[in-house]
């Protein structure tokens, strides 16, 4: 067995060179990471990024193709899932339809032989504020419910390192936001190591200490939220952790502090210390809250950028803030957020507008965004159906 | 044109339940036959109501032979059983679980001895244990009934696996139970439901099998072959008996445990 201790605090968890290829695919590619004891650590990426993968690798439910795994300077990379001192909140919570709430928590604590298991899980269901309901089965619960007895049935165990495999997918929008807080509370009370796996930017960001985006199998930027969301090193972190106007162009002059990029025959001005790249063709972008809108031409000054004129192209309103499109010729869509200060929009569809923001805000990319649109364009089944007839005709012809 | 809809309607209305008063009768006159005949006072022959006894009742084992057959029926349907409820379930958790060479065809495979006419089963084994120089007689009816009821098992098992969320298993081994911690605790109580009623079939498809029996019996009297051998001179009356017996059996079985499950969604329904 895995021996009667509990652990006292998190431990930390390493990540050395792993891979994991399944037949026909390959799901994580040469990743290292490391995660500090007692921090709460999110793998953020869009699904089949690899980070589901990434978890059960942790668990010892998947074994790596090659690479080594430690958690707290041990290596576990060959032992058994029951034997590894983690515990997982599963997507679907998993928990035993045939056992009480109560038994479902005190699971872990028989197998490992802890004394007074039914008092260790009571405490447990207290701490989820669940312990009036311990006689019931878990199917006689709330999704919300179900969900903390979940967590309750892992950190009984104290295990170094706690795995949540998107445990709040399932919860309506409400219900995620109050789980969030209380989450994030029982981190801070217990000390333990949470490894958070989502989808969810605003989750990742709002709960983890250090969030890392995954994509392809491989960490794109890692790092604390407001640094990832302030400086993106790559497109797919400037696009995929909220919004960004990404511009590319050669870099044509480069002072002591900043360099000059040439977009579409403006000059872009961008800090060097938040550029990941100084010479050659340079992808830039700026949020879209940090810009000005103008409704005429703003004044040339030193430390500022400006586009324009453009056309206002879309205006959506959504309570605190509007949402502004513009086209500009040769440089294309730029979003704006403006803070609804005053009553109604400030710029009208269709009326001329220009944008500037402090070179302060902008940020320089190692890459270039992607040539192809990040979704393609939906076809609906009419043009589908009729593109197949075509095609089969076709066939038919040449046969 | 009104009338002669609502004349034909009517018929209709009519004829309906004395249509399904017929079909009733039909289905269920062998069996009050065979309860009402097992207290016929008869002597030799159970064909002609002589009067009513409670004897056939309480000295069953009277009659040559027929206590000796149900107890072999009984004794081959619990081996049987056992062994094709082991085996079967262990098969349909590798068959529904694991991706191994062979698996689709193995799955079809199981499907043949279902399909297969039971004469045929029977006379292949019959020729496959003379071949083998195996002496016909209980063992080779046990072994028999364990092959024809493993399929049943098998399919009836699967799709309770098929069923079972892969992440309770997982969940369990997360949580530091051993592969045998898993299955005896977790795999194996939520397969309850699928296994015993695949024991329950496999029984009652042993209990009253004849054909394949026949061709493998050898000396050995199991309670369908006692039954047919004896309609020749007369079925005795303790053989209605047992038969009446097994049947109400059953059927305490059927509505206790409708009962029990209809009081426990009752209270689960209450607890929500």
């Amino acid at each position: 067995m895995a021996g009667g201790a509990f652990a006292e605090a998190g431990a930390d968890l390493e990540l050395i060179g792993i891979s994991k290829r399944f037949p026909g695919f390959t799901a994580i590619e040469e990743l290292d990471l490391r995660i500090p004891a007692g921090s709460f650590f999110a793998l953020l990426g869009p699904s089949g990024c690899g980070k589901t993968t990434t978890l059960r690798l942790v668990a010892g439910l998947e074994e790596p193709t090659t690479g080594r795994i430690l958690i707290g300077g041990k290596d576990v990379t060959n032992v058994k899932s029951f034997k590894r001192p983690v515990n997982t909140v599963f997507q679907s919570y998993a928990l035993f339809p045939h056992m009480t709430v109560l038994e479902n928590v005190a699971f872990g604590l028989r197998r490992r032989n802890i004394a007074d298991p039914v008092g260790k899980a009571h405490e447990a269901l207290r701490l989820v504020e669940l312990d009036h309901l311990a006689a019931r089965r878990p199917l006689q619960l709330s999704g919300g419910q179900q969900q903390r007895v979940a967590l309750a049935r892992a950190i009984v165990n104290r295990p170094a390192l706690l795995l949540l495999d998107e445990p709040l997918g399932a919860l309506d929008l409400k219900l995620r936001r109050q789980m969030q807080l209380e989450l994030k509370s029982i981190q801070n009370e217990v000390g333990l190591t949470f490894l958070h796996v989502t989808h969810d930017q605003e989750e990742a960001m709002t709960m983890a200490d250090t969030v890392a985006v995954m994509n392809r199998g491989q960490i794109e930027q890692m790092g604390a939220p407001e640094e990832l969301y302030e400086l993106p090193k790559t497109s797919f972190v400037a696009n995929f952790l909220g919004q960004s106007n990404l511009f590319t162009g050669p870099v044509t002059s480069s002072t002591g502090s900043s360099i000059v990029v040439d977009v579409a025959g403006v000059k872009v001005e961008v800090p060097k210390d938040r550029a990941q790249r100084h010479a050659g063709e340079v992808t830039v972008g700026v949020r879209p809250e940090k810009l000005m809108l103008h409704t005429s031409a703003p004044k040339q000054s030193a430390g500022s950028n400006s586009l324009g004129p453009g056309r206002v192209t879309d205006v959506s309103f959504s309570g605190v803030s509007t949402q502004y499109q513009i086209a500009i010729p040769g440089i294309g869509l730029v979003t704006v957020f403006a803070q609804n200060m005053v009553f109604g929009p400030v710029v009208n569809l269709g009326s001329a507008a220009w944008v500037s923001w402090s070179v302060e805000h902008g940020f320089g990319l190692l890459d270039e965004p992607e040539r192809a649109p990040r979704f393609a364009a939906d076809t609906d089944t009419a043009t589908i159906a009729m593109q197949t007839r075509h095609e089969l005709l076709a066939e038919i012809e040449e046969a | 044109m009104r009338t002669f809809s609502f004349g034909k309607l009517s018929l209709g209305t009519a004829l309906l339940p004395i249509y399904s008063a017929l079909a009733l009768v039909f289905l269920l006159v062998p069996i009050v036959y065979t309860f009402v005949f097992s207290f016929n006072d008869s002597v030799k022959s159970n064909i002609v109501w002589v009067g009513f006894t409670l004897d056939n009742w309480t000295n069953v084992c009277n009659a040559q032979g027929v206590c000796g057959a149900f107890f072999t029926s009984m004794l081959v349907g619990v081996v049987a059983t056992v062994i094709a409820t082991v085996l079967g379930t262990l098969m349909a958790i590798a068959l529904a679980r694991y991706r191994f060479r062979a698996r689709s065809a193995i799955s079809l495979l199981l499907f043949l001895p279902m399909a297969t006419p039971e004469v045929v089963l029977g006379a292949g084994l019959a020729a496959q244990f003379l071949s083998a120089g195996v002496p016909k007689g209980l063992l080779t009816i046990i072994i028999a009934h364990a092959l024809f009821c493993l399929s049943f098992v098998v399919v009836t098992v699967k799709a309770r696996v098929a069923s079972l969320d892969p992440a309770l298993e997982e969940a369990g081994r997360d949580l530091y139970g051993s592969p045998l911690q898993v299955f005896w605790k977790i795999t194996f109580p939520l397969l309850l439901p699928g296994i015993t009623a695949a024991a329950l079939l496999s029984f009652a498809l042993s209990f009253d099998d004849f054909i394949i029996t026949r061709f493998n019996n050898g000396g050995v009297e199991t309670f369908p072959i006692f039954v047919y051998t004896a309609a020749a001179r007369g079925v005795p009356a303790e053989a209605n008996v047992i038969a009446s017996a097994v049947f109400i059996l059953a059927l305490v079985i059927v509505v206790v445990s409708q009962l029990t499950s209809a009081a426990r969604r009752k209270r689960l329904a209450k607890q929500a």
